[in-house]
């Protein structure tokens, strides 16, 4: 499975979904969200919503020097904190920016593909898809 | 409160020394939960009688309160000074990013103080505060031009509010307002001008703290029962699908609609300025405020053809609701569908309190209409109803203030007529142009008695349609109906809960929140609290020199019939002098 958007044209800017990321992490606010929507310069032209695409052959696991992500199955990396060294490359090579920072602890934030943000975007912007293995 | 919360931080800034500090404010927000209840103690810290509302000495106070950020709905910033406009309590409310910034950069309020010598805007990212010159784009008239310009030098996109006035916040018009994220505001009582008056062009936040909760399994489920009822409430949805403007039309039914200054109260082309007609032909976009799941925020799309070339068109985005549909719409006489949004756009651009704006044209029309003033004075405009071109036209003129006509209007309607004359058709209480609602006495006396005379202080229009099922209401039950409305509505406005959700926050729903934020009350407090707060505003109004023995009733507001027929001024008076008598009974 892995998130997709639909449709960013009806999305209205709310930014439920980043709340409700940072939420299924037990966390309140927005310092650990791994969803982001703003503005495509100024709301009137609408909004962008950055989140994970779950890449085949993820550009920021490649660029990995220690190999804490890894490619998972299905599309997307998993992140091996212990492993990360904290050196931003996976933050460069992601050319959509849905590599988010936490910089409390100077490591990556990346959609794990749990699909709970879903839920809180009442107006059908985020779906998920199952994607067929290759 | 939890005690690793940053909500308590208090932001003081400086703009006369360039310096900013932080103070620890458990106190305040401990008893006043935070939005109108800290703020109006914060403002009455700052803010001794006998200070000029243009003055270094005027403070502004922001506050956002323990449930934004963790609950939706929950995305108001109060702000409160002491209005020009008015010269007594200014307190004004807006939605967009601003309080989830506020929230998040990590405080509970910030305070501005004193003036700058030079423009400036502040940037505030989290912990840092940063003086920007802004003499590059002091001068720049167009609000839209001014947030594109800062949009592209801050960071923070997506995270953050900008702040911003346009032309009349610059020239110090009494009702300029202050816009953040392009279409919401702060609309009404003159914070533009108090920015102006700082020389402060702009104030950017942003921020992305994690906020701590109490438990968060429970956390989770009151969350989700409480999104749940958003998005299946009906409220919700007509708030969703037309806005606002949605109650153009049921008003104009009602026979509360005011048209060409209250000579009337049903247009005869509101259905050219009602929210289905926006919606069917020209609803370009809705968008929310942050953590708000509604948009109720509607935009229509307006595509104009460049005149000296051919297939050469501009579209505008232009924002609209039903309170400036009524001020520069009907109050207007204005069915243009077209020409409405190039007013209401003028109305934006330059920064103005859109309902006080309707307000002071419609009079100016009538005056002029009567003879009162002249071309003399209005330099050549002939204002007549419905003319859009023309209004435009004196909108601008507003602003800039040619003449002492002009900058008459610049000081509002209450004022303007107290120059020509016209007072009978002013539509003013207390100093504030009336809002959109002839629906009864409650709506009026709702607006005399409001603390900050605002419908929203305590929904007297909604007073009225309850009541027009009744038989002879009393006025000492309207009166308490009144006070008891906007003592509880302290409660939200504390909460910065938005009004349009308040059949959702109930005291149930808003105990459950509070403990979740570390706040153990009980629905005795919440009364406590809302009526502390409503004496507190009451007590700052007195100090500043407001009386309720002192409001002048324009005559038309009597004249004009409403849904209950004409409204008796002696019921007015004794509504208002019982309404006296049970605030001067609180035991707060």
């Amino acid at each position: 499975m892995r998130l997709l958007i639909a449709d960013a044209e009806k999305c209205i800017g709310c930014q439920l979904c980043m709340f409700a990321c940072a939420r299924r992490q037990n966390e309140g606010g927005l310092a650990e969200a791994c969803i982001g929507v703003r503005s495509i310069g100024g709301m009137e032209r609408g909004f962008t919503v950055i989140v994970c695409r779950a890449c085949d052959d993820p550009a920021c696991a490649k660029v990995c020097p220690t190999g804490a992500l890894k490619p998972r199955n299905g599309g997307g990396v998993r992140l091996d904190a212990a492993a990360c060294i904290g050196c931003g490359n996976c933050k460069d090579a992601c050319l959509i920016g849905a590599v988010f920072w936490d910089e409390e602890i100077n490591k990556p934030m990346i959609c794990i593909q749990c699909g709970y943000c879903i839920k809180f975007c009442p107006h059908g912007v985020l779906k998920k898809e199952a994607k067929e293995l290759t | 409160m939890l005690a690793n919360d940053t909500l308590a931080n208090v932001l003081y800034i400086d703009l006369s020394n360039k310096q900013y500090w932080v103070r620890h404010r458990v106190d305040l927000f401990e008893r006043y939960l935070g939005g109108a209840g800290v703020a109006v103690h914060l403002l009455d810290e700052e803010c001794p009688a006998g200070v000029d509302p243009l003055s270094d000495e005027n403070p502004i106070v922001f506050a956002v309160g323990p449930l934004t950020g963790l609950f939706p709905l929950a995305s108001k910033t109060v702000a409160m000074f002491k209005s020009p406009h008015t010269g007594n309590l200014g307190e004004s409310h807006c939605g967009g990013r601003s309080a989830v910034a506020i929230r998040l950069a990590g405080y509970g309020a910030i305070v501005v103080k004193g003036r700058s010598d030079i423009p400036v805007y502040l940037a505030i990212h989290g912990d840092k505060v940063h003086f920007r010159d802004a003499s590059s784009i002091w001068g720049i008239e167009n609000s839209f031009t001014v947030g594109r310009i800062i949009r592209e030098s801050e960071t923070g996109a997506g995270l953050r509010t900008i702040m911003r006035i346009g032309g009349a916040g610059e020239k110090l018009v009494s009702y300029a307002c202050v816009i953040t994220e392009t279409y919401r505001h702060f609309g009404r009582l003159g914070l533009g001008a108090v920015f102006g008056g700082k020389k402060l062009k702009a104030v950017v936040v942003s921020g992305r703290r994690s906020l701590p909760v109490g438990d968060f399994k429970t956390y989770r489920k009151t969350y989700d029962e409480i999104y749940d009822s958003a998005v299946g409430s009906p409220v919700m949805k007509k708030y969703h699908d037309l806005g606002t403007a949605g109650n153009v039309l049921p008003l104009n039914i009602l026979g509360g609609f005011p048209t060409r200054n209250l000579a009337e109260a049903k247009f005869e082309g509101a259905a050219e300025i009602s929210g289905e007609k926006f919606a069917e032909q020209y609803l370009g976009r809705r968008l929310a405020c942050s953590h708000c799941p509604v948009a109720c925020i509607h935009i229509a799309a307006l595509r104009e053809h460049y005149v000296d070339e051919p297939y050469f068109y501009k579209t505008h985005m232009i924002s609209y609701d039903y309170e400036p549909i009524y001020a520069l719409g009907s109050l207007l006489g204005v069915s243009d569908t077209r020409g409405f949004l190039s007013l209401m756009e003028q109305v934006e651009i330059f920064g103005l309190d859109a309902m006080s704006a309707g307000v002071v044209l419609a009079w100016a029309t009538e005056a002029q209409e009567r003879g009162i003033i002249s071309e003399k004075e209005t330099m050549g405009l002939k204002f007549n109803w419905g003319d859009c071109g023309t209004f435009m036209k004196a909108v601008k003129l507003i602003v800039r203030q040619p003449n002492d006509f002009y900058s008459a209007l610049a000081r509002g309607v209450r004022y303007a007529s107290s120059v020509y004359g016209g007072m009978e058709f002013s539509l003013s209480l207390a100093g504030n142009e009336m809002p959109g609602y002839h629906t009864g006495p409650a709506a009026h006396i709702g607006v005399m008695i409001g603390a900050r005379h605002s419908h929203l202080d305590n929904a007297g229009y909604s007073v009225d349609q309850k009541n027009l099922s009744k038989q002879d209401v009393g006025f000492e039950e309207l009166a308490a109906d009144l006070l008891s409305e906007e003592r509880w509505r302290q409660v939200l406005s504390s909460l910065v809960v938005c009004f349009f959700a308040r059949g959702l926050y109930k005291s149930d729903v808003v105990l459950k929140a509070l403990e979740l934020t570390g706040f153990a009350l009980t629905r005795e407090d919440l009364n406590r609290i809302g009526e502390a707060i409503h004496k507190r505003k009451y007590e700052f109004k007195i100090r500043h020199g407001f009386s309720l023995d002192d409001i002048y009733l324009p005559k038309r507001i009597l004249e004009t019939s409403t849904p209950f027929g004409q409204v008796s001024e002696s019921y007015i008076k004794s509504a208002v002098s019982h309404f006296k008598r049970l605030i001067d009974s609180s035991p707060y």
